[in-house]
């Protein structure tokens, strides 16, 4: 049998199956798509609870060796004495108005710190001469603890709040600014052909293809610019600061008064965790895009 | 065809690439005219630089010497009138399969209300409606693909420029895909140039198979087949299909005596 004109050739090549066999390689689709995602939900969540049952028995461990050692004669307050010195200080309003204060610091230079990198870190990816003017600066201070420059810091600015979030700033900015300026420069160079081959212009490239792209990068920068804010927050509060939960653990330590440590440390260490469980979250609705492995 | 100017017409180009000291001849003046509403495929071993001319057709790079002119003009650079369809989707991983549609709409400035029209429009020439909102982490490749595929569709190229657009994918996928590409290219009949370094996927598509040598790249040898042709399954087991097949097969593995098939990984196989 011929090839040729078996089906009347018209226009063009006339193939067989004209009815649309197009989703038929579709890994998903159909009815069965409903049930697996349910089922995997379920199966999601099921992990999820039983990882938060784990979660709780580790605390309620960690919980009771601390007081099997305090009771052991270590030189470690008991539980129900941090709770109870918790009790007291949250009573008088001492802690509310340290934590409000050590927060409003952390997030201020916090805030301040990524506003400036993302910028920067920006423009070091995109422009190879900024890249070589900014980042031997960068490199220079990132190599510098945070508490280094504390006395310069206080040299020049004083002794009010400026010099505290001025190295709280700089700590979440450095951590930032390398972390976005990664992002740029890894943006995969066909993402950014396939948009000049449909007509977008630098510009377009830049706001549609790189900054996405880069969000990853960048959400990463600031939970790590997060928590160099938080462990920068207790070494800016040596600096004659007033109230504070640095402050008041630094103080605490001349009376060797072990609970309210422990309520500066814990306090310090669950404000912190929830921020960076906010950001996660943030995290995760922004990049939901992205294939996990 | 006669007096009326090539579609594309690559003249005399030469590429050629710094590797550390020496340097790397991708493309020894090359030169191929493709008429307007012409399916071309270029087939050859890895290295012959077939990803290089499609590049240079796309604007994405610049020749050495010579000229690339599509309708006359030469290539200075990207345009939405030339569609570029890539090995790796190059999907926006971020956008749903119709805003990834509307990509190209959007920058051409493409009121909205048309934009959601001819999105819509090329979604479903796809068969990719029920995914229209989908993310393309959650599309299997050949979905990827037509995705990409649409995209490129939107602005209303009068050239396809494809890059082993279905390299990636399995062999049952692929003739699904080769299929309905032809569908679609014969109710339009844009320009495609096709790049592939499967021979049988070069012969079943092509009205023109250009076959390309490596180490200068370079036109090898080129292959017509009879436009008259209907492309189906019949046409792929028939003893015409074959004989072409045998013919591109030659060229491109017995290059001047020497098998070119052992300088490079290939997945296709002779049957």
């Amino acid at each position: 049998m011929s090839v040729l004109d078996k089906r009347g050739a018209g226009p063009g090549h006339p193939l067989p199956g004209q009815s649309s066999d197009a989703l038929d390689d579709t890994a998903p689709g159909g009815t069965g798509q409903g049930a697996g995602r349910t089922t995997r939900t379920r199966q999601r969540t099921g992990r999820r609870g039983l990882t938060l049952a784990l979660n709780a028995v580790s605390v309620a461990l960690g919980i009771a060796v601390w007081w099997l050692l305090a009771s052991a004669g270590f030189k470690l307050p008991t539980p129900p004495e941090v709770v109870s010195r918790a009790r007291t200080l949250i009573g008088d309003g001492t802690l509310g108005t340290d934590a409000l204060a050590s927060l409003t610091r952390v997030l201020i230079g916090f805030a301040l710190g990524t506003a400036v990198a993302i910028p920067v870190g920006f423009l070091m990816g995109w422009y190879g001469i900024l890249r070589g003017l900014i980042e031997p600066w960068i490199q220079f201070f990132r190599t510098i603890p945070p508490l280094a420059i504390l006395p310069l810091a206080v040299v020049a600015m004083g002794i009010d709040e400026t010099p505290k979030i001025f190295v709280i700033f700089l700590a979440a900015f450095l951590a930032c600014v390398i972390s976005t300026f990664q992002g740029v420069v890894s943006v995969d160079r066909t993402l950014i052909n396939a948009a000049r081959v449909l007509g977008a212009k630098d510009l377009t490239i830049f706001a549609r293809v790189v900054v996405p792209a880069s969000t990853p990068f960048i959400l990463v920068g600031m939970r790590v610019g997060l928590g160099s804010a938080w462990a920068t927050l207790v070494a800016a509060e040596l600096i004659a600061a007033q109230e504070g939960l640095g402050y008041r653990m630094q103080n605490a330590q001349l009376y060797y008064d072990l609970p309210t440590i422990f309520v500066g440390l814990i306090s310090i260490g669950i404000l912190g965790l929830l921020m960076d469980r906010i950001l996660l979250l943030a995290e995760r609705r922004l990049t939901r895009w992205q294939e996990r492995r | 065809m006669t007096s009326k100017p090539a579609k594309i017409s690559v003249q005399g180009v030469t590429k050629t690439f710094a590797l550390g000291r020496e340097a790397f001849t991708a493309l020894d003046d090359v030169s191929i005219d493709i008429a307007d509403h012409e399916f071309v495929t270029v087939v050859g071993p890895s290295g012959c630089g077939k990803s290089t001319l499609m590049n240079i057709l796309a604007g994405l790079e610049t020749p050495t010497s010579g000229r690339a002119l599509v309708d006359g003009v030469p290539v200075s650079g990207p345009g939405p009138e030339r569609g570029v369809i890539f090995q790796q989707y190059a999907l926006f991983p971020w956008l749903t399969v119709r805003q990834n549609v509307e990509f190209g709409l959007r920058t051409t400035g493409v009121p909205k209300q048309e934009r959601r029209a001819r999105a819509e429009h090329f979604i479903e020439l796809v068969g990719l409606e029920a995914f229209a909102d989908a993310l393309p982490k959650t599309l299997s490749g050949g979905m990827r693909q037509r995705c990409a595929i649409a995209r490129a569709y939107s602005v209303d190229p009068s050239i396809l420029l494809m890059d082993e657009p279905f390299g990636a994918l399995d062999a049952l996928t692929r003739v699904k895909l080769q299929e309905q590409l032809l569908r679609t290219w014969s109710r339009d009949r844009r320009t495609v140039l096709f790049i592939t370094h499967d021979v049988d996927e070069a012969v079943f598509l092509a009205n023109r198979v250009v076959v390309m040598a490596a180490r200068p790249g370079r036109v090898y040898d080129v292959v017509e087949v009879d436009p008259a042709v209907v492309r189906d399954e019949a046409f792929r087991l028939s003893p015409e299909f074959a004989a072409l097949r045998n013919r591109v097969w030659r060229s491109v593995y017995h290059q001047e005596g020497r098998t070119a098939a052992l300088s490079g990984s290939r997945t296709d196989t002779p049957s």
